[in-house]
């Protein structure tokens, strides 16, 4: 186990810059998500710290050690591929043996470690199976107990669950999480779905474009989100953001409609182009609110989503009420504006403290 | 909602009667004969009856323009006792085995060499295809100028530009210098065919397996060993079994650069079931020892046969 400190990082493909000066601080034993849209440079910098990419500039290091010229496999992790890159040619056994015999341990050693790999991940009965003959699920479990038997310091997962179906992924994502709290182990996963890093993570490293937007605990980036992007980002449904103006001491949205009252301890100057942010589970219907004209109502049974609009802009809503409007009509919503944002209309930079 | 659509009709799709052309091409019966017609007429015409004639006359002593009789094994018997035969046997073995065994080596090295990241990587893999491309007598007769006793380039550069040798060398003049030098060529000739199919196998290998692979800590002797010859050995043996059977069966070559001299020292038994045959005449003993080569070929398609048979690893799952 050791923390993983990168500093600086940077990351060229010729001419392109990728990677714009990343730093982020993994605490021993952590678990870190590494979450943002596809092209973000989230693997990228994954494959950096394994060594399987050069690092153009700044520094990794992994416990005291600075391992930018370190070889991948004296890095001392471990990784977990996407498409598991499992050995064909190999049975289970083999697969999860194949460091160890490379480093010529001894045939007890590997029994042992291969044998309580398989246990904690339940594998025991397919040791002698080959990949092909495996279920999605089972070989994402042998790419896992590839990456145990070596006790390394850092496990590094590059979108481990998006090629399974979304009843296993929810099991794997469980699993994954029980591993870590067992073995404790300095861990490192990249996704590009925020369910996945908010359930699993003690602290999320959202990317996007080769910045990191914002680094905290899950709930901290869901309730403060530091920006327009990271608001957007994160959650589900996704927060509504409405572009417009400060008027007035409100906010006015582009294409007229009412006004929305700011949110709580919003500092902006009236005129000011702002984007205004509130999640649909803040918004209570309210008998003096502002009208909201129905255009979808979708029923989960636990709550009701209700799409709708006020004036030009389209916002969505998620009640615990039973909602008896239908399409057309119109209901009357307040948003909780201790739960709302105010982002800079141009920088995207938070507001409201 | 403020969404308009525009004008609605009433169009239905109707139903729609087919005529006898499109039933008669709906009939799996029809489908079947009129696909296999083609195909299996062109094989009779140029497959099967030329086998079949050429077994035939294995066991007639036909002569050209005179029709034979049926001699049972006669032709076979002959062959037996026939040292120019056996030495044409023990030639084709010996330029199948030295020349596969070199092009491997050589086409399996340019294969991993390709496969990796190269600058001008297409335009090598062109070059490496050239001597594939340029048609086999045209290269026989490139390889017999440099093989020339008078006018070799190879004579020249080591005698007269390096002064190697006191020497020229009679390449095709004494038996063992033109064995070798025809295996040579056939190597040159046959090294692109190895090297592509290869590079295609090898580019079937996911690059993540040498990462993962990196990373358990393998060296690239442990990835090659460990990862890439066992996951090219399915197509390995298809490529091996094709280059036997190519180079067994080989006759241009040597017939464009020796025509089985000197003193039939180099005849494989193509060229001599040619030469027996044609120029000499006989075709029941040219026919002869053609199908002698069959046993061979036959013994090289099992191989390719059991060696080919899906391994344990590449069968697909069964769940429980």
């Amino acid at each position: 186990m050791a923390t993983v400190d990168i500093r600086d990082v940077r990351k060229n493909f010729g001419s392109t810059a990728i990677l714009h000066g990343v730093s982020v601080g993994i605490e021993d034993g952590e678990f870190v998500v590494l979450v943002g849209p596809s092209g973000c440079g989230k693997s990228t910098l994954l494959r950096m710290i394994a060594g399987l990419e050069n690092i153009t500039g700044g520094q990794v290091s992994i416990g005291d050690r600075v391992v930018n010229d370190v070889p991948p496999k004296d890095r001392d992790i471990a990784m977990v591929f996407q498409n598991y890159a499992l050995y064909p040619h190999m049975t289970v056994r083999d697969n999860m043996a194949f460091s160890m015999t490379l480093a010529k341990a001894p045939k007890e050693v590997i029994e042992t470690e291969v044998t309580r790999a398989a246990r904690i991940l339940g594998l025991e009965k397919l040791l002698d199976r080959f990949p092909r003959q495996l279920s999605g699920g089972q070989r994402q479990r042998v790419a896992m107990g590839r990456a145990i038997v070596r006790h390394p310091q850092v496990f590094l997962f590059d979108e481990p669950l998006s090629n399974l179906d979304a009843k296993l992924r929810v099991q794997m994502r469980a699993e994954i999480k029980d591993l870590h709290q067992r073995l404790k182990t300095t861990t490192i996963y990249v996704t590009h779905d925020q369910i996945e890093a908010m359930t699993m993570a003690d602290k999320i490293v959202v990317m996007h474009g080769g910045h990191v937007e914002q680094i905290g605990a899950p709930l901290e980036l869901y309730d403060r989100p530091a920006n327009a992007f990271v608001a957007g980002f994160i959650g589900s449904p996704a927060m509504n953001l409405l572009p417009g103006t400060v008027q007035g001491g409100a906010f006015q949205p582009d294409g007229g409609g009412a006004r929305w009252p700011l949110p709580a301890g919003a500092q902006a100057t009236e005129g000011l182009r702002v984007t205004y942010g509130f999640r649909p589970e803040h918004l209570r219907l309210a008998p003096d609110g502002l009208p909201l004209t129905i255009t979808l109502i979708e029923p989960t049974g636990s709550e009701t989503q209700v799409t709708g609009r006020s004036g030009e802009a389209l916002v969505v809503g998620a009640f615990r009420e039973r909602i008896t409007a239908r399409v057309g009509e119109a209901i009357h919503v307040l948003p909780d504006t201790a739960q709302a944002h105010l982002f800079h209309g141009e920088t995207g930079k938070r507001l409201n403290a | 909602m403020s969404v308009t659509t525009g004008p609605v009709t009433n169009w239905r799709r109707p139903q729609v009667q087919q005529g006898w052309l499109a039933r008669l091409f709906d009939s799996k019966i029809f489908l079947i004969i009129a696909c296999l017609t083609p195909a299996m007429g062109l094989l009779v015409v140029f497959l099967t009856y030329p086998l079949g004639l050429g077994i035939w006359l294995a066991f007639t002593d036909t002569h050209i323009g005179r029709g034979g009789v049926f001699i049972g094994f006669e032709n076979f018997e002959s062959l037996w006792y026939d040292r120019v035969f056996w030495g044409a046997v023990f030639y084709t073995v010996f330029y199948t085995g030295v020349a596969t065994a070199l092009k491997f080596a050589l086409g399996l090295w340019l294969a991993l060499l390709l496969n990796e990241n190269l600058p001008f990587k297409s335009l090598l893999r062109a070059i490496i295809l050239l001597p594939w491309i340029v048609p086999t007598v045209l290269s026989a007769i490139a390889f017999w100028w440099i093989f020339d006793a008078q006018f070799s380039i190879i004579s020249y550069v080591l005698v007269d530009k390096l002064g190697l040798l006191d020497h020229y060398i009679d390449f095709l003049g004494t038996p063992w210098a033109a064995r070798w030098s025809l295996v040579f060529a056939n190597v040159w000739r046959g090294i692109p065919f190895v090297a592509i199919s290869l590079l295609a196998g090898l580019q079937t290998i996911s690059p993540s397996l040498y990462e993962a692979a990196l990373l358990d800590g393998a060296s690239s002797w442990q990835r090659f060993r460990r990862i890439t010859a066992p996951l090219l050995m399915p197509i390995l043996a298809v490529v091996l079994t094709f280059s036997v059977l190519f180079t067994f069966t080989d006759f241009q070559l040597v017939y464009a650069i020796t025509r089985g001299g000197p003193i039939n020292s180099t005849h494989l038994m193509a060229t001599l079931a040619f030469q027996r045959g044609i120029p000499g005449g006989q075709l029941g003993e040219g026919a002869a020892i053609a199908v002698s080569m069959i046993p061979f070929l036959i013994l090289a398609t099992l191989f390719s046969y059991f060696a080919l048979a899906r391994r344990k690893w590449q069968q697909g799952g069964d769940d429980e």
